[in-house]
């Protein structure tokens, strides 16, 4: 890792990092995705704001109807957190899955979101979960919702000069079921295409259903055609296929050398009618 | 602590290089650290193919920290052209090759400035600073194209894209008979054409150069496969003599035939060395390593198969187009025609012919790549043989069954000219069919056919054989080659009873140390832990063809066993003195000598080192060493062989590949460690299943690299691979006396074609074909969608 030259300065709390953000500053958390921007040397920031240690932004906890998740907690620690298995066991299935290990004891849930990468795991479970993300900039703290917080490739919607500092997601009771399908062509690579299903089960029915799709656009894109046309339908084969077979409305994938746009396209409808129907158990 | 005397040949030893290797103990070549050492960074090209208008370094040399900084032209007459060992035909288009670009740059990544600067970050940061106007020529990036009238010219001055052909015909040759008449004359002909994807070499540790005054040396410290060989080539192409270059390879870190090269890095920082009279250090980034290092595979394969309705092959024909890239390096043109001599395989081809195309493009040059042309030419024979027995609705190993040469026909001539000694290939496909489950899986493939499950079942086949334990020199010689194949080795025995055995092939990871210890142990009849291999130095090991291959233990491994027996016969003199008895009267055991007779009067090998060096009682005109040299060049290659069975589960919907199972069943031979031959195996086969399912490098239409870090070019790793079996059948090679064949390129040749042609056994009833390497989830969807006319 060769980067250019930047400051570096640890901050102990929000407020020590708000004020030390400015418009040519990056903020550093777990780093991987930041780090392998600044080896290649596709970004020069001057300085590096190191939330890494800022104890508000750190750990799951109980609010009530919601958890709150701080915007530093890797996600290896989110993945084994009994707050998370118990009241959203979705947030651990994704983000058990998110590259290997290594990426997982460094890497942030704040940081995944915040760098707003389409084709990231957890952009698209955020916007499936409605999120709120509590944000710290120098006006003060404001809220986010997730549905205006993925604005294009890449950008989210922080100022240079804000933080996130925690996402804020709701209790799912029983009932809600869930699965991620993350197409990848190598364990540790980014997904394909994705597809992360919440399924409220009724009695014989399908009584609600959150769908987020990963990388079929330049930011995460919630399922809503698909989750409309499942709701208070049976909970069937025919009725989740049927149903998934709007996946593409609202998507615009691009080609690369992973896949064109037309294969990604393909591939949505396939991963959320599998993800619904394991959601679903059906 | 071992028993004296008991067997170490064939043990499954722990190898005693790895407590180091994965201590962050070894010694790489980016630890070494000199006085007043700087560090050199190169300006490498973001096009494909312009011309260099102007490369001005100087406001680079206005940078903090930066110490010096050259153009191409600057160090013209430093750093000679860089060299290609592999002329194939007296009349092969070979380019000038320059270090640092001069004029015009022919690949993404060439070099085109250096810059030496106090640290690593400080020459990095002033890259930015050179000025460079490049005026853009064609890319030429497809290689029938390029050899089109009128193509646009990698090299203008040579009037043409092509560099060579290179043919072999049994007809002309008198092994075989004419392959256009065969063709004519069958019930069935076959014709396909593969490609054979360009892959990238990508060892852990990248390549890394140091280069510094010592004494009256220039010493280089490299990550290079071919220490021996990189020290001859920089004498032959930089203005400085042989005797006054010490080439050191400390551990290096994998190679894969990536570092058999002599890079542009290590003639420039030799030139920078001795310019500006301080050590430099040179340790290329991945992404460098991505683009600059050299690529392999590249080929069009257009492939004829003749055969009567029984299955009877009666000629082949293999027309090739081989990717040289930009340039030549050492042996770029060689690569494919190793080819030319495994494309009839383990068969017997009435007729055969070869016919390859070196075809020059804009981009980064290939060379070796583990198997060298044995990959590519195994993956066609037996992808093709799959197509054949598809067509005569014969099974596939039946096929092969129908046209291999039985283990009581060997020694056995091929069609390309080739002796092979041994071989059993009905016993390691016997093994390996009934490891396989072979029966049980074809009965689940039929259900899954009719049930017209999602997923489908496909089993792939792969009967290969290779070429290997580069190499005998005569052979080499009527190649062209620009070389012997022999190996050295030296056994030193210690005043106290230690050995070190200096071996002039330097291991970079193959576990040398280990079963070099082992044969040492049981010739000398020393124990294990008393052996030192000592490698990788010039000055130290001074003479070696290094390694590549899979000559390592087939060839210099024989030499150690020669120097073994030299000690034991100049041993044998001494001791029979010692012991006042004639040296026939003495027998050599278990690092004993005795008296045949009496076996209580004897001396051990060390008792008779430890008298050899005190001298005091040596017989007349005994010299007071026991050290040997020996050197051992084959008079054949070695031809390991085995069967490798696949069964894959495919996605119908989703393009996905699974390897539900792999067995391989290899014939390397006799084996010194399993464990060894074990690691190699599993290494190789990942490799080739990574050719078969993940890795290529990608162009865009302006010869970017697409795929230029690990995020699209996708190296698997353990989560992606299957569990393998792997087991062996025992057939000695005879052309060498421990009966070794070799095993480091054996995994990747076979593998490779098993996945495929299980992937289209799957997709057969749809009525697909063939898919194009890697078989990616978009490729099989697009053969699945095609093969149903559009709608799927």
């Amino acid at each position: 890792v060769i980067p250019a030259q930047f400051d570096y300065v640890r901050a102990e709390s929000v407020d020590e990092a708000v004020s030390a953000l400015t418009e040519d500053a990056k903020v550093l958390a777990g780093g991987q995705s930041l780090i392998p921007l600044l080896r290649l040397r596709l970004a020069y920031p001057e300085l590096l704001v190191d939330v890494s240690r800022v104890e508000e932004m750190r750990g799951v906890r109980d609010d009530g109807d919601r958890l709150v998740i701080g915007a530093a907690t890797t996600h290896d620690e989110v993945m084994r957190d009994p707050l998370i298995r118990t009241h959203c066991p979705a947030i651990a299935e994704v983000t058990s899955m998110v590259a290997d290990p290594a990426v997982r004891h460094r890497g942030t849930f704040g940081g995944s979101l915040a760098h707003a990468d389409p084709a990231g795991d957890l952009p698209a479970l955020a916007l499936a979960l409605d999120a709120t993300m509590a944000v710290a900039g120098p006006g003060g703290r404001r809220e986010a919702p997730a549905s205006e917080f993925f604005l294009d490739y890449l950008q989210s919607a922080l100022a240079p000069d804000e933080v996130l500092v925690s996402v804020s997601v709701p209790k799912l009771g029983d009932g809600w079921g869930h699965r991620y399908e993350k197409f990848h062509r190598t364990a540790q690579a980014w997904a394909v295409v994705g597809a992360v299903a919440l399924v409220q089960r009724g009695n014989g029915t399908i009584d609600g259903a959150r769908i987020g799709l990963v990388n079929v656009g330049s930011t995460p894109v919630r399922a809503s055609e698909v989750e409309n046309a499942l709701a208070g339908g049976p909970a069937t084969e025919d009725a989740v296929r049927s149903a998934a077979a709007a996946a593409g409305v609202g998507t615009s994938p691009s080609s690369d050398v992973n896949a064109s746009a037309a294969f990604r396209t393909h591939l949505a409808e396939v991963l959320t009618r599998r993800a619904v129907l394991a959601a679903a158990g059906i | 602590m071992t028993v004296v005397g008991e067997r170490e040949v064939g043990r499954g030893r722990r190898r005693k290089e790895d407590a180091r290797l994965i201590t962050g103990a070894a010694s790489w070549t980016d630890n070494v650290s000199l006085p007043g050492m700087l560090y050199l960074a190169v300006l490498r090209s973001p096009m494909a193919h312009a011309r260099l208008a102007k490369v001005d370094v100087s406001a680079a040399l206005e940078r903090p920290g930066v110490v010096a900084a050259f153009t191409g032209a600057d160090l013209a007459d430093d750093a000679g052209g860089l060299p290609c060992a592999w002329p194939v035909t007296a009349d092969m288009v070979g380019p000038d090759h320059r270090a640092l670009a001069i004029d015009e740059v022919r690949h993404v990544g060439e070099s085109v400035a250096v810059v030496v600067a106090t640290d690593r970050y400080r020459a990095a940061d002033a890259l930015e600073a050179i000025d460079v106007e490049y005026e853009p020529l064609p890319a030429v990036l497809d290689m029938e194209a390029a050899l089109a009238d009128g193509a646009d010219l990698v090299h203008a001055d040579k009037g043409t894209n092509k560099s060579y052909q290179w043919i072999f015909d049994s007809g002309e040759a008198g092994t075989g008979g004419d392959v256009e008449q065969a063709i004519a004359d069958a019930e069935v002909v076959v014709t396909r054409r593969f490609r054979q994807q360009r892959l990238i070499p990508a060892s852990m540790e990248p390549r890394s150069v140091v280069v510094g005054r010592q004494g009256e040396q220039w010493t280089m410290w490299s990550a290079t496969q071919i220490p021996h060989i990189l020290r001859l080539m920089l004498a032959l192409t930089t203005d400085t003599p042989e005797h006054e270059i010490r080439v050191i390879a400390p551990d290096v870190g994998g190679g894969f035939g990536g570092k058999l090269q002599v890079t542009p890095e290590e003639v420039v920082a030799l030139a920078v060395a001795k310019r500006l009279g301080v050590p430099v250090k040179y340790t290329e980034s991945r992404s460098e390593a991505m683009m600059s290092a050299h690529h392999g595979r590249d080929q069009i394969q257009d492939i004829t198969i003749a055969a009567d309705r029984e299955g009877n092959v009666k000629g082949l024909k293999a027309v090739l187009l081989a990717d040289m890239g930009a340039y030549l390096g050492l042996v770029t043109p060689g690569v494919p025609i190793l080819g030319a001599f495994m494309f009839n395989a383990i068969y017997k081809f009435p007729a055969y012919r070869f016919d390859c195309t070196g075809v020059f493009t804009t981009k980064p040059w290939t060379d070796a790549y583990r198997g060298a042309g044995r990959p590519e030419a195994t993956y066609a024979i037996e992808r093709i043989m799959d197509e054949l027995a598809a067509e005569l609705d014969i099974d596939p190993m039946d096929l092969r069954r129908k046209n291999w040469i039985k283990h009581e026909e060997f020694p056995f001539t091929t069609v390309a000219g080739l002796e092979y000694d041994s071989g059993n290939y009905e016993a390691a496909t016997d093994k390996a069919m009934a490891l396989f489950g072979h029966d049980a899986l074809r009965a689940e493939q039929a259900e899954r056919r009719d049930r017209g499950d999602t997923v489908q079942l496909g089993i792939g086949i792969s009967t290969y054989t290779e070429m290997c334990g580069l190499a005998p020199s005569r052979i080499l010689g009527a190649l062209s080659y620009g070389a012997g194949g022999w190996e050295h080795a030296s056994v030193r025995m210690l005043p106290s009873g230690k050995v070190e055995v200096v071996t002039g092939s330097s291991p970079h990871g193959q576990g040398h140390e280990t079963a070099w210890s082992q044969i040492v142990a049981d010739r000398l009849g020393v124990p294990f832990e008393d052996v030192l291999v000592v490698h990788g130095d010039t000055m130290t090991s001074p003479k070696g063809m290094d390694t590549y291959g899979s000559r390592s233990l087939a060839v210099g491994g024989m030499a150690v066993l020669g120097a073994c027996d030299k000690v034991v016969e100049k041993a044998r003199v001494i001791a029979a003195h010692m012991l006042e008895a004639a040296p026939d009267d003495l027998e050599f055991s278990g690092g004993r000598f005795s008296v045949r007779g009496s076996p209580d009067s004897a001396k051990t090998i060390q008792e008779v080192a430890l008298a050899t060096f005190a001298a005091h009682d040596l017989p007349d005109g005994v010299e007071p060493s026991l050290d040997s040299d020996a050197t051992f060049d084959p008079e054949n290659f070695s031809f390991p062989h085995g069967t490798h069975l696949c069964a894959t589960e495919v996605d119908t919907e989703t393009g996905e590949v699974r390897i539900r199972s792999y067995v391989c069943v290899d014939d390397v031979g006799a084996v010194i460690n399993p464990v060894v031959v074990e690691g190699q195996v599993h290494g190789g086969v990942a490799q080739g299943i990574a050719q078969a399912l993940f890795e290529e490098a990608v162009f865009d239409a302006d010869g970017n690299l697409v795929t230029g870090t690990f995020v699209d070019y996708l190296v698997p790793s353990a989560a992606d691979l299957p569990s393998i079996v792997s087991e062996r059948t025992e057939t000695p090679a005879t052309t060498n006396p421990l009966g070794v064949k070799g095993v480091g390129e054996a995994g990747t040749i076979a593998s490779t074609p098993a996945v495929v042609n299980a992937i289209v056994d799957a997709l057969r009833p749809y009525g697909v074909s063939d898919v194009d390497m890697p078989c990616s989830p978009q490729r099989v969807w697009e053969a699945l969608r095609t093969a149903q006319g559009g709608n799927q």
